[in-house]
């Protein structure tokens, strides 16, 4: 039997003949990417808005009457869901994950087409009803986006009828989507390469992708169970996690049921949940750093082995979050350990990134300057994260503005500067165009100096004792007039970066119609999505034949190559030289 | 292993094109339904996994009353047992290009299946007209929920069984079918085994 690439076998094709079949009802995976990425980036805009509504209020309490404590609340969880999962998830996972996979490990689609575009849909529906909930009766939730039994389905929580119900559906129908795309990405990964394609010479945006898809598949379960006792707990009075209690005067029907338990389970989702969104993030940064400082990733391998461990220990530090709970305290300790750790493989990271860009060729681009701003916004998140990750630091700052600033410089901010850096890298393959360079760095600059200046205040004011979750702080001893001045100017920074946002999307729009039509490399870039025989890359993406693997994706600077980087699929023959410097080496020899 | 040996290799040495599946190996490759079905099996167990962690938790807590057990369980055990087992007959009798038998036996695995289906629903009215209702104490709760989410499984499984029987009324070439019912029989084994961890569970707790 002759060997035929899975992606040749004859009943993968599904080439599209209608409209609707090409751009609606799509097998192909880089439309579906684009459907992710673009209702992701849709439900992200609106999370933004509820961030501004959040920092108006608590930047000027007492000016807004159109925003009651209720609304306040709904705003928190529903930002909060909505960027954790709605955007980041779907946009790294969904967008990115299935752009690049098949591109650049040589397939010609995702292995299951017919599941892909069922995945994006499920995708689609899950966020409709999670939308639908601002516009049922008591509004969406506002328990808080972890959701926690026994207020988050209680009267007097805002949404505890329609609202909560709503979002446990979302959240289940999302984790159907998911499981139905994670199959799709890890079995491509591991079945659908190209000819000389081995795991380790997988850009590490694969990597990243891959083991962050199988952190998914097996964290979303918690999330997929939770919801689905709290959902009996709310709909059919049993009491999995629902105590004894007394609401608003009247006893509930409920008794001996474990809020802990809940707490458990979320978390047990909810801290891999990070790394879901983390894994992507630190590949794709990776090959950006690379390709633009025109020197290879260095220590590759080791770059693999953090992100399998950090993977690996992702699911034994869920209960960091915790330690408030009221749960064993000797849980704290190794909970406090497991997360000391897992900054070790973290921190290896970091340093490589750095010193890929020790003595490189740096090109300032707009996505170099997101990814340089990156290690920065991420170094600073992770260490307040070390204080964080010890109990006796935690207890007094856990509910303070310190913890916000926390996870929204290495949660939000971090990696949706990744983002936005791999949107500008890859737009020319997207679509074809070149985006407008001063508008990108405009946006740059604006995003990483407006950032920095809405969390960086954040901190102190929770050494100040400021706590989170408020709707306003009213009188208090403790806290001086100053932080009031302080939170104004947050507020003034948020919204500055939030309208800043708008740069980056008429950037897009606008340069799809008049952008300049774009190299089909114009990064000067190795990895396989950019060799394509056609810019965007089109149904099959390869045309005729399958490309051929012969070296990793980082082969940049080579000493003596006309140009100045090797790509992976030109075979080590056919490399122009410089004229005098002999035959491109194979290095096989060497060491 | 051979995961280890791979995320071992130097790749800034290598120049060959050599690595993934030589010409003529393909046939050795795992087919990448098969890789699917098993990371889904993976998922799934996590999931009653979970479950079942949350039942133990749950147990110690002092409200905590078990239900009495049903001998009609014991009947629906057989029933999957018999389901799983004529699925994998079905694959052998495939594989030896036994036409006849591997009709009756998909379809006597799918009779079997919807036969459990229904002993468990039967199993949840009986509970009913005793009392132990859904919402009077955990132990119920988590017998129905569990049950409840094995007996979807189990129709899931269902579905996919139809698209093999479809497949083989159109005439689907020998090795799709009998990928089809391998996978079939892989997935009910699985079944079987939560089933049994279940069963176990909510018998001796």
């Amino acid at each position: 039997m002759t060997y035929i690439p899975i992606a040749d076998q004859p009943n993968e094709l599904h080439d599209p003949h209608t409209f609707i079949s090409k751009y609606v009802w799509s097998q192909d995976h880089k439309v579906i990417a684009i459907q992710y990425g673009s209702t992701a980036i849709f439900v992200g805009l609106i999370a933004l808005v509820l961030s501004a509504l959040m920092r108006l209020q608590l930047g000027y309490p007492d000016t807004f009457s159109f925003i009651d404590p209720a609304d306040y609340y709904q705003f928190v969880t529903m930002h909060g869901m909505i960027m954790v999962i709605y955007l980041l998830t779907a946009l790294f996972l969904g967008g990115f994950g299935n752009y690049l996979i098949p591109l650049q490990i040589g397939a010609r689609d995702m292995v299951f087409p017919y599941l892909n575009m069922l995945s994006y849909w499920f995708y689609l529906l899950s966020v409709i009803i999670l939308l639908a909930s601002f516009f049922v009766p008591g509004g969406p939730t506002g328990a808080g986006w972890t959701l926690y039994p026994p207020q988050a389905i209680l009267r007097g929580t805002p949404g505890a009828d329609m609202g909560i119900m709503l979002m446990l559906a979302s959240l289940a129908v999302f984790v159907v989507a998911f499981t139905m795309g994670g199959l799709n990405y890890v079995t491509t990964v591991l079945q659908a390469r190209t000819n000389g394609m081995t795991l380790m010479r997988m850009p590490l945006s694969v990597w990243g992708i891959f083991v962050a898809t199988i952190l998914g598949l097996f964290a979303f379960p918690a999330l997929f169970v939770s919801a689905i006792m709290m959902t009996f707990d709310k709909l059919l009075g049993t009491s999995f996690f629902m105590p004894a209690i007394q609401s608003l005067g009247e006893t509930l029907n409920t008794a001996g049921g474990s809020p802990v338990l809940f707490q458990h389970l979320f978390w047990f989702f909810g801290h891999p949940e990070v790394y879901i969104v983390a894994l992507p993030a630190f590949g794709l940064v990776s090959d950006v750093l690379s390709c633009h400082a025109r020197k290879n990733i260095f220590g590759y391998r080791l770059m693999v082995w953090a992100i399998i461990i950090i993977g690996a220990l992702s699911f034994i530090v869920w209960a960091h979050h915790m330690y408030v709970s009221g749960m064993n305290p000797y849980f704290g300790f190794f909970f406090a350990f497991t997360t000391l750790i897992i900054a070790v493989p973290t921190a290896i990271k970091v340093y490589n990134w750095v010193l890929t860009l020790w003595e490189g060729n740096i090109r300032l681009t707009v996505p170099m300057l997101f990814a340089i701003g990156f290690i920065f916004t991420f170094i600073h998140g992770g260490l307040t994260g070390i204080f964080l990750g010890n109990v006796t630091v935690d207890l007094p700052l856990s509910d303070t503005y310190f913890v916000v600033a926390h996870f929204h410089m290495v949660m939000g901010v971090s990696p949706v500067l990744v983002l936005y850096a791999a949107l500008y890298h890859w737009y020319p393959k997207i679509t074809g165009k070149m985006f407008n360079v001063t508008l990108g760095k405009i946006h740059f600059w604006a995003t990483f100096l407006g950032t920095y200046a809405i969390y960086l205040p954040m901190h102190y004011l929770g050494f100040l004792g400021v706590p989170r979750r408020y709707y306003a702080m009213g009188n208090t001893d403790f806290i001086p007039d100053s932080a009031q001045a302080l939170n104004a100017n947050i507020t003034q920074a948020a919204i500055f970066v939030g309208i800043m946002q708008l740069v980056f999307i008429f950037n897009v729009i606008w340069s799809l119609k008049y952008g300049k039509k774009s190299d089909p490399n114009p990064w000067d870039a190795t990895s396989l999505e950019w060799q394509t025989p056609d810019n965007p890359p089109v149904h099959g993406n390869w045309g005729e034949k399958l490309p051929v693997v012969y070296r990793w994706a980082y082969e940049y600077s080579v000493p003596g190559a006309k140009d100045d980087f090797v790509p992976q699929s030109i075979a080590p023959e056919d490399v122009e030289m410089l004229e005098g410097e002999g035959k491109y080496v194979d290095r096989s020899e060497e060491h | 292993m051979s995961l280890f040996r791979a995320i071992l290799e130097k790749p800034w040495k290598q120049q060959t094109a050599s690595g993934l599946p030589a010409e003529g190996d393909y046939g050795s490759v795992t087919p990448p339904q098969k890789v699917g079905l098993l990371f889904f099996i993976a998922v799934v167990a996590v999931m009653f996994a979970l479950f079942i962690t949350a039942y133990f938790v749950r147990m110690e807590l002092d409200d905590w009353r078990p239900m009495p057990e049903s001998q009609l369980l014991w009947l629906n055990t057989v029933l999957l047992f018999l389901s799983s087992f004529t699925l994998q007959w079905t694959h052998n009798v495939l594989k030896k290009g036994q036409d006849k038998q591997f009709k009756i036996g998909l379809i006597l695995g799918a009779l079997f299946t919807v036969a459990f289906v229904y002993g468990q629903i039967t199993v949840w009215g009986q509970m009913q007209e005793a009392g132990y209702y859904l919402y009077n104490n955990p132990a119920n709760a988590f017998f129905y929920v569990l049950t409840g989410i094995h007996a979807i499984h189990v129709l899931g499984g269902l579905f996919v069984w139809t698209k093999t029987i479809v497949k083989y009324w159109s005439g689907a070439e020998h090795e799709e079918l009998e990928l089809s019912t391998e996978l079939c029989a892989l997935y009910w084994h699985f079944l079987l085994l939560v089933w049994l961890v279940l069963f176990a569970l909510v018998s001796y707790t």
